[in-house]
């Protein structure tokens, strides 16, 4: 049964959203979500190369040989990495520092390269892009979520902004990486009850 | 054999086309990434140090080769006069390098104010030559020229207690960009001529 457009852009939203329902791409998801600033840095960072890249593999998927598609896929996904990394540092410098060797490693991101190789090689230029726009969001929400969460309760801000005031005592627990996988079961947690 | 040369003229000139985009972007991102660079490394020890200036020292810059090095000055305006200069020296600290932006004023060749720009020195002791502004305060009014020394060498600048090898470090560093300083005047004014246009 063949979906339409904006089936397999909500899909990313919800259904097949990325950290919680495939539980994919995890390193990112741990790594930076310590504020919520880094995780929509993060997540905006890799929805780019995710729409970008599914939208080339999409348009090339005739030209590309099958043998070697995974070596073109990542040629393709690492030039958009590093066009990410190199506007970041040249404008987006304090973010840059923050997200440091997590942005380089977009490359090995396993959403990106199985988006290319399980959906963009196969569908059509419109649907690729709406499937990376989907997932990317998606992605991008968790981690503002996840990131959220453990920033409210780790260091006591939202978005930097002071929640608590001055008598509130971190729980940096939170913030440290035991805090992440904890905090990421929660949440896939609640996601169950509700299904 | 056609399907041997498809892959490999795909992945040449997938490969190329990826190579040539990165190296203009590269280049066309370079001097933003520098400027961003020494905004948020050194910028804030160059702002406080010359304080008040008309221009935007960041952007006001220029470089003099010294043997084999590149240093790079960055121009204070003070009263619509081109005639401070902040340069980064380094002295050998109790856990690396540490990194000191020094401001001279040209004409006086007195200190205007220092201040530490990259150090690994232990958080709560050495780490107070960057974090405490009364020790770099000590170096303002000091004549470039002489040797800087603490008073426990006979010199007048207070060590931070429980830092000594911090504090003459950063002597060190400061008496480098004395000497540097003199090696380099004649071309430092030939250069800022430039700004006083």
């Amino acid at each position: 049964m063949a979906k339409t457009i904006t089936q397999e852009f909500t899909k990313g939203l919800w259904a097949e959203i990325a950290p919680f329902r495939l539980v994919l791409g995890l390193c990112p998801v741990l790594g930076v979500t310590t504020t919520m600033e880094n995780g929509i840095g993060m997540g905006i960072a890799t929805t780019f190369v995710l729409l970008c890249s599914n939208i080339l593999v999409s348009a090339l998927r005739n030209i590309i040989p099958p043998k070697v598609r995974i070596a073109c896929f990542i040629i393709i996904i690492a030039t958009f990495v590093i066009v990410v990394e190199l506007v970041m540092q040249a404008y987006a410098y304090p973010l840059f520092l923050k997200l440091g060797l997590f942005i380089p490693l977009i490359v090995v991101n396993c959403i990106v390269l199985g988006r290319a190789e399980a959906f963009a090689y196969k569908k059509g230029l419109l649907f690729s892009i709406a499937d990376g726009l989907g997932i990317g969001i998606g992605f991008t929400l968790s981690l503002a979520a996840l990131g959220g969460i453990r920033e409210v309760l780790g260091t006591g801000t939202f978005y930097g902004a002071s929640v608590f005031g001055p008598s509130f005592q971190p729980f940096t627990f939170m913030i440290q990486a035991p805090g992440a996988f904890v905090c990421l079961g929660l949440m896939l947690c609640i996601m169950n009850l509700f299904e | 054999m056609r399907e041997l040369i498809k892959m490999v003229v795909v992945l040449t000139v997938l490969a190329a086309f990826s190579g040539g985009l990165l190296a203009g972007l590269r280049n066309g991102t370079a001097a933003q990434i520098e400027k961003q660079q020494l905004e948020f490394v050194k910028g804030p020890a160059i702002k406080k140090i010359l304080e008040g200036a008309s221009n935007d020292p960041i952007s006001d810059r220029f470089k003099i080769s010294d043997g084999d090095m590149e240093r790079s000055f960055f121009v204070g305006k003070f009263d619509g006069k081109a005639n401070t200069v902040a340069f980064e020296s380094f002295g050998k600290g109790f856990a690396g390098e540490i990194g000191l932006m020094v401001g001279v004023n040209l004409e006086t060749d007195k200190i205007v104010d220092v201040g530490v720009t990259t150090h690994s020195e232990t958080p709560g002791l050495g780490a107070m030559a960057k974090d405490d502004p009364d020790f770099g305060a000590q170096f303002k009014g000091f004549s470039i020229i002489e040797p800087i020394k603490v008073t426990n060498d006979g010199g007048q600048v207070n060590a931070i207690s429980g830092a000594t090898i911090t504090s003459r470090a950063v002597c060190a560093a400061a008496t480098d960009a004395g000497n540097m300083y003199q090696k380099l005047k004649p071309q430092i004014a030939e250069k800022i001529k430039e700004f006083n246009k």
